[in-house]
């Protein structure tokens, strides 16, 4: 390592769906997660859309 | 954290320092029980950005109905008071919970964090101000994003495909493609957005189901449906949704009359001028990079490319140019659902690679109470009937189905809570349980499928064992249905929670099941996406073992020169193979193949065996699928039968070597789409129609005074590509369109050859000459993929490659737990996706890898001896290949069949008990005993 000191955990900027992905892979990987979001709510972009290709599955 | 962004990065991989600023929200988030009250007493009204400017919203507001978290909050810029103190301040009188705080101030975080992950996402392009296409100026001119919320069942029109200028029904609708995109006079953007022709494509399907007389056109320039399934999908839309697809740019549009008409004009592949009458007109925005995310790219000090996307390396696709630093999604170049979960994961992976000294050093595990035994207890079951907001409390009368609920047997205790999901209502409910000494809890709300796993954790933290529990979907198959009758939908909701509370009172404790994890991972494919998985596993600490079947590592790529982006293939390749070759972690076994599989995740046995004959057999967590694809050889343009006639591939070798007859040759023809996108291969191989403009401005570059064509079908250059193909015909490079009715002729000729095609241009057929004709063969799947299928019992598409268990959501993950799939076996792709996906797999598998075991639920068939013969009906039922047959003689002599359940691979769908004459199998918690007592529940007036 670069450094002596490592720091458990990630900060992820963005609570859209990528973000939501990140955050869940590293936690579930064992390490802290502070997940960053500019709006008052998590979800992005996805979460305005209706339905979604192929399967017209609701996107909430 | 919301309402936040960064502010300040200090330190560096490994220990960055990041200062947050945190907004006001003026909402106190723990009081707040989102019961929108404030909301409905608020008197000023703006517009809603999340109906995209369609609908209204208030001052105080929440973000969207399912919004996490679910808090209010005021918008400063609209709030009365906050703009004149001491006016209004309605909400603050409204709320119950005492939860507006006006004096609410800017907060400062500072978070020490070893990695940081960049993924703010994108805005769709705002085309006010264009003035060609009429939007801001004529109502009926709308954005994708806003026809995305007519159609919402939760938009502003309740998904009425109404005109917003008058109400009246739309009849007749167009879409305007590459608004945004592809399109430097109007809209300043030269890149294309990657996903506007298949969004607008669902959206011209979905408006069709709603109203079933509509018309629908889509202009388009190139229609760039080249992922997974998105072909089929655009071809289902011309055929059997009737949807029109002009390929043409729409030169214009304009009102007709007063009564919010709109006329079209443009020019059709016939070379005439048309008008077209439209009620409404959609434009299909482009994505590009927020404002904010700029300021936020500067204070990270990363690299940008010229369009405003994070730079990244297409050997390291999720890599920043700073250290530590890893972009995913939107920002990193437009994509879209599947490609972004892909990138998250994968960013997820490349940060645990520099994580991984400090794993598990700053989580704990939740710990719950003892569980009580309730063994003999009398039944004390608890109800809890959810409001939902007015989500359920609107359409039933919620009062009349507690007081119901609480004269149903064994029911001794029953509340309401305006959302039984709420923080808050968990903590009460943990009490209550406690003190009610509670011993089955039914919860009358939404769907288990999105909230069962929240109630469990809440009776297990009331030391409840989690199974004991049953909820009554009041909501989705109940008040969202029959809002028009609050009567029948009061009944019915006390009908479901009676069928609930029956089931329950039969359920007993239930243990889940853990699997201990074989901390090691079984790569299949020594390829880039193979390699790359393997390396960044053996980074995160877990050995690995790469099953290669030829005798070298590199695949595909062995062949490649340079990516889209101009980066040299064979550097980075052997850098790579290095890499993988020289870990202590990654053992190679080349010129072998798998040749049998067994066990489930966490606990894999698979034998392999060498081209020598010696079998091994490996045992491992997890499997990660990476077998690459294959190149399909032509059989049409007289490839085999002329020298002169070649595939892509073979004249990158041929070039290379300068070899004589390229040397020799003045005039190229390209021809796309060779076995690709035809009725027996209906999908796009992705990357030749780049990979043919990359190697035309390379013959141009050499000597521009070359003749290069490339005949196409769709130019499917997409994302930033797009600047490749703008060059080349900068350069002089001709490129035709032709369909596939009508393509090209090969013919020889004396001095070389003669392709004929049609010229859309001079609307006559197109002569000509050249010396090479190079072919974009089409990508298929690998040669030994379907035998790997039958050993792990993997699904494959009809085409042969691999199927993902969720399209969009689960783009690595096999519905089988613990194996994953990444690079071509997946589908055609270049290799900054392929890597991407490997490091994705690698992330997804490493979050099995780091536990010590999985807890599988305890929801699985279970066998009773006693009625099972062995007849086996179960087992060709079975999806989940989780049942066998075993025979066993007892001390009499007598042969005994009966079959057993494989609980790792047991999903409890209920499929055998359903198929099942004997009774002899049931699911846990679905027990005969259980059903019976609900179908008599339900059938009890």
């Amino acid at each position: 390592m670069l450094n002596s000191k490592t720091v458990g955990s990630a900060m992820v900027v963005g609570g859209g769906i990528a973000g939501m992905q990140a955050a869940l892979d590293i936690a579930d990987a064992g390490y802290f997660v502070y997940l960053i979001e500019y709006t008052g709510a998590i979800g992005g972009a996805m979460a305005q859309l209706d339905k979604t290709f192929p399967t017209n599955d609701c996107s909430m | 954290m919301t309402l936040c962004e960064v502010t300040e990065v200090a330190g560096g991989v490994g220990d960055f320092r990041v200062t947050v600023m945190e907004r006001p929200r003026y909402v106190d988030v723990d009081k707040c029980i989102a019961c929108g009250e404030c909301a409905t007493i608020c008197p000023k009204k703006v517009d809603d950005e999340y109906n995209a400017g369609t609908g209204k919203r208030k001052a105080v507001y929440v973000k969207y109905a399912q919004a996490v978290p679910l808090k209010y909050q005021i918008d400063e810029q609209a709030c009365i008071r906050m703009k004149k103190p001491g006016r209004c301040g309605a909400c603050a009188k409204a709320c119950p919970a005492g939860a507006i705080r006006f004096d609410d101030t800017e907060k400062m975080h500072e978070i020490e964090v070893g990695s940081i992950i960049l993924a703010p996402g994108f805005e769709g392009f705002d085309p006010s101000g264009t003035g060609v296409y009429g939007y801001g100026d004529y109502p009926n001119v709308i954005t994708s994003m806003q026809l995305e919320r007519y159609l919402s069942a939760s938009g502003p029109t309740e998904g009425q495909l109404v005109r917003p200028s008058d109400g009246k029904p739309v009849r007749r609708m167009a879409f305007l493609q590459c608004i945004g995109s592809r399109d430097e006079n109007v809209c300043g953007k030269s890149y294309c957005s990657s996903v506007c022709c298949m969004y607008a494509i669902k959206e011209a399907v979905i408006a069709g189901e709603h109203v079933p007389e509509l018309q629908t056109s889509i202009f388009y320039m190139d229609m760039r449906t080249h992922g997974k399934g998105f072909d089929e999908y655009y071809q289902r839309a011309k055929n059997e949704a009737g949807i029109r697809f002009v390929r043409c740019r729409v030169n214009g549009v304009e009102p007709e009359g007063k009564r919010g008409d709109l006329r079209l004009h443009y020019v059709n592949e016939e070379g005439r001028q048309v008008e077209e009458f439209f009620d409404l007109v959609v434009l299909s925005i482009g994505l590009e990079t927020p404002r904010h995310v700029l300021e936020l790219a500067e204070k990270t000090d990363i690299r940008l490319t010229p369009h405003n996307f994070a730079a990244v390396s297409d050997f390291a696709p999720v890599s920043t140019s700073q250290a530590g630093i890893f972009a995913c999604g939107a920002f990193a170049g437009p994509k879209d659902i599947p490609q972004s979960v892909m990138e998250g994961s994968a960013a997820a992976a490349a940060a645990a690679d520099i994580l991984s000294p400090a794993r598990h050093e700053m989580t704990m595990e939740k710990t719950f109470p003892p569980e009580r035994d309730i063994l003999g207890e009398a039944l004390r079951i608890g109800v809890f009937v959810c409001h939902c907001g007015s989500n359920i409390a609107g359409y039933v009368d919620v009062e009349e189905v507690a007081d119901y609920a609480a004269t149903l047997p064994g029911v001794v205790h029953v509340e309401r809570n305006l959302f039984t999901c709420s923080q808050d209502t968990q903590e009460l409910m943990v009490k209550v349980i406690q003190k009610q000494n509670l011993n089955r809890i039914v919860v009358a709300a939404c769907t288990p499928r999105t909230h069962e796993p929240l109630f469990h954790e809440t009776i297990k933290a009331a030391g409840l064992n989690e199974y004991l529990f049953e909820m009554a979907n009041i909501r989705n198959q109940n008040s969202w249905v029959h809002a028009g009758d609050k009567k029948v939908a009061t009944r019915k909701a006390q009908d479901l929670t009676r069928m609930a509370v029956a089931k329950v009172a039969w359920q007993n404790p239930l243990q889940n099941f853990a699997v201990p994890i074989t901390h090691n991972a079984l790569v299949i494919g020594g390829g880039l996406a193979g390699m790359a998985a393997a390396r960044n596993l053996a980074r995160q600490g877990f050995p690995v073992d790469l099953v290669e079947r030829s005798g070298v590592l590199g695949g595909n790529a062995i062949h490649l020169h340079n990516t889209w982006s101009g980066e040299h293939i064979p550097h980075h390749l052997y850098g790579l193979i290095s890499d993988v070759s020289n870990s202590k972690m990654i053992t190679i076994h080349s010129e072998t193949e798998v040749v049998e599989a067994q066990g489930y995740v966490g606990k894999f046995k698979t034998t392999i065996k060498g081209r020598n004959g010696v079998k091994q057999i490996i045992e491992h967590g997890v499997t990660i699928v990476a077998t690459g694809g294959g190149r399909l050889m032509p059989d049409e343009y007289g490839y085999r039968k002329y020298r002169g006639v070649v595939s892509a591939i073979e004249f990158d070798k041929l070039w290379e070597i300068n070899d004589k007859q390229v040397r020799a040759s003045n005039a190229f023809v390209f021809i796309q789409c060779v076995g690709s996108r035809e009725p027996e291969r209906n999908y796009c191989s992705k990357v030749c129609c780049t990979h043919s403009v990359q190697s035309a401005i390379e013959l141009k570059k050499e000597d521009p005074g070359r003749r290069v064509y490339i005949l196409y079908r769709d130019m499917r250059t997409y994302g930033q590509r797009e600047t490749l193909y703008k060059k080349a015909r900068e350069m002089g490079v001709v490129c035709i369109n032709y369909e596939l009715h009508g393509k090209p002729k090969v013919d020889r000729s004396d001095n070389g050859f003669e392709v004929e095609v049609w010229d859309h241009v001079l609307h006559r057929p197109l002569l000509i000459s050249a010396d090479m004709i190079v072919l974009a063969a089409a990508i298929i799947p690998g040669s030994g993929a379907k035998k790997l299928a039958r050993m792990y019992k993997l699904p494959m598409d009809k085409y042969g490659f691999f199927q993902e268990a969720h399209t969009k959501l689960r783009p690595v993950d096999f519905a089988t737990d613990g194996i994953f799939l990444a690079g071509m076996a997946h589908y055609p792709k270049p290799v900054e996706e392929s890597i991407a996906q490997a490091l994705a797999a690698s992330a997804r598998a490493a979050t099995l890898l780091s536990r010590d075991q999985v807890l599988l639920d305890a929801i699985k068939a279970e066998v009773d001896p006693d009625c099972c013969d062995g007849c086996a009906l179960c087992i060709d039922v079975c999806p989940y290949h989780a049942i066998s047959l075993v025979e066993e003689t007892d001390d009499a002599g007598v042969l005994h069949k009966l079959v057993t359940i494989n609980k790792a691979h047991c999903k409890g769908c209920g499929l055998c008990q359903g198929t099942c004459p004997k009774r002899g199998i049931a699911v846990a918690g679905f027990t005969f005993k259980q059903l019976e007592s609900q179908l008599d529940a339900a059938l009890a007036m």
